[in-house]
């Protein structure tokens, strides 16, 4: 790395929040969000674009954030895994589905599971299981075997349909 | 890891971007949608010294489709070109196809002419436009030129488009007659790139006879590979041909390599099986496709 590395002024509205740092134009948007924000919500796995750990919304449409550098979304509206919540700050209706249905064990792959499937559900509110399936095809997790997963994607798609206060019992 | 320093340009037009381009020549990368050079990047296996980010290019953010063909702008990302419903009413074999192209993340980033620029040869848009005899269109400080997709593709991730030049557009034509056109390939995992994939165009005579027969492939060559099946099949009764010969001749006249995913045999297999499988059924789109023409035409006479 050479000292004079040129730096960029980054500013991105994150979930819902203008923030701003001062990078390198080579700073990957997942090493912004995470070292420059302090929002670790966002994970790393393979840093290569294949296991989806990463995945964030940028402007509505979920995309590897590993695979952007920050510099070139300047100015985007970026949602992570902690901006799924319920405007109360409770979990969302994806992140409930998750855990109602034990949808994690270790969580490494949970960040990118709960960003893709909240910008799929948008799309395709109410999937069959075979969707579900290929709803998250892109995103790899090591411990799950997948079926609890694809379980909550539809519990996700139900309790998006249903009042926050019946949901919560 | 993380990718080595580099001086990074955004042009805010496409002058700009090949004034820079040509500043830099050969030193520089374009930067699409990163989703095939960013990896290189970070695995360090490119460590170009300038990038010239063209994501602000906003002009190339269009997808044109007309009678004739559609032209995709650079700009255009996968997932633009899948949802345009002008596109898809004239050539469904775009939208059939992108379905393969990774998986919709990808496809949210990632740009169709970036996927022709890169020219790897399992990307299944890379046999899309050499199957339809398509034109890659290239801007450079000096002008602007178009090619044909035979001339463009030189080999495996290489092209004839130099240092200086910014590849403008894609056209995909539509192919002439009453044609159905299908893509299918295996893959490990939908959305991974192709053990084996084919895409097909069968063309039928006034009497829904067999009148052409083609098939490009990925990930069994190293570039993408055309071959004309129509001598199998020529003249023959669209739901009666003997798909199985085209398949084994085309099985015949491919040349796989073997690699750490399928051997050179179990490739050559996938492909007469699949090429058999595709031909089948885009016949029968032909044939389908004449009879709804017909049904509406003569819906309009009454
Ligand atoms: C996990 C994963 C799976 C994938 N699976 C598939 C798959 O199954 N099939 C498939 O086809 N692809 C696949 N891809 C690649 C994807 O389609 C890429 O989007 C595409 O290959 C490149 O487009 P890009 O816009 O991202 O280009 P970039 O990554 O930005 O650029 C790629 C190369 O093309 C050059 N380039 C880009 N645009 C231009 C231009 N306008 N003019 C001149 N040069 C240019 C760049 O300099 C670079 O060398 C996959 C990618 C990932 C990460
Ligand atoms: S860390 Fe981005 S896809 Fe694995
Ligand atoms: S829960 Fe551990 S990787 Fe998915």
């Amino acid at each position: 790395m050479s000292p004079a590395e040129e730096l960029y002024e980054v500013t991105l509205v994150v979930n819902g929040v203008p923030r701003s740092a001062t990078v390198p134009a080579r700073r990957l948007l997942s090493d912004f969000l995470r070292h420059d924000l302090e929002l670790t919500g966002t994970h790393v796995g393979c840093e290569h674009g294949v296991c989806g750990a990463c995945t964030v919304l940028v402007d509505g449409r979920p995309i590897r954030s590993c695979l952007q550098f920050a510099v070139t979304v300047d100015g985007a509206e970026v949602t992570t895994v902690e901006g799924c919540t319920r405007p109360d700050g409770e979990l969302g209706p994806v992140q409930q589905a998750f855990r109602d249905c034990h949808g994690l064990q270790c969580g490494f792959c949970t960040p990118g599971f709960v960003t893709t499937v909240t910008a799929y559900l948008e799309e395709n509110p109410a999937p069959t299981t075979e969707q579900a399936r290929e709803a998250i095809a892109g995103n790899l997790c090591r411990c799950t075997g997948y079926q609890n997963i694809v379980a909550s994607v539809l519990r996700a798609a139900e309790l998006r349909q249903t009042p926050a206060e019946e949901a919560s019992r | 890891m993380k990718p080595a320093g580099f001086t990074y340009h955004r042009p805010a037009t496409v002058d700009d971007a090949v004034a820079v381009l040509a500043e830099v020549g050969p030193a520089g990368k374009v930067l699409a949608g990163g989703q095939s050079l960013v990896p290189l990047l970070n695995m360090r296996l490119a460590a170009p010294e300038h990038l010239v980010d063209v994501n602000r290019l906003s002009d190339l953010a269009y997808v044109r489709a007309d009678g004739d063909g559609v032209t995709v702008g650079a700009l255009a990302r996968h997932a633009d070109v899948e949802r345009d419903e002008a596109a898809y009413a004239v050539l469904p074999l775009l939208r059939d196809t992108l379905r393969h192209v990774a998986h919709p993340t990808i496809r949210n980033r990632g740009t169709t002419v970036g996927s022709i620029a890169h020219a790897d040869p399992a990307g299944e848009l890379t046999a899309v436009l050499a199957l339809l005899a398509g034109t890659v269109t290239l801007r450079s400080a000096a002008g602007e030129r178009t090619v044909t997709a035979a001339d463009f593709f030189t080999g495996p991730m290489s092209t004839c488009a130099g240092a200086a030049e910014l590849v403008t557009s894609v056209t995909f034509p539509v192919p002439e007659g009453r044609t159905g056109t299908v893509w299918t390939e295996v893959a490990r995992r939908h959305g991974d790139y192709a053990v084996c994939g084919t895409g097909v165009v069968v063309t039928l005579d006034d009497d829904l006879r067999v009148a052409g027969a083609r098939a490009a492939y990925v990930s069994v060559g190293p570039e993408p590979v055309v071959l004309d099946l129509t001598e199998a099949v020529a003249g023959e009764m669209h739901d009666a041909a003997d798909w199985p010969a085209a398949g084994r001749l085309a099985a015949g006249r491919l040349d796989p390599d073997d690699d750490i995913h399928a051997t050179a045999a179990y490739r050559t297999r996938l492909a007469e099986v699949l090429t058999t499988r595709a031909l089948r059924e885009a016949a029968g789109r032909a044939a389908g496709a004449t009879t709804a023409a017909r049904r509406e035409a003569s819906g309009g006479d009454q």
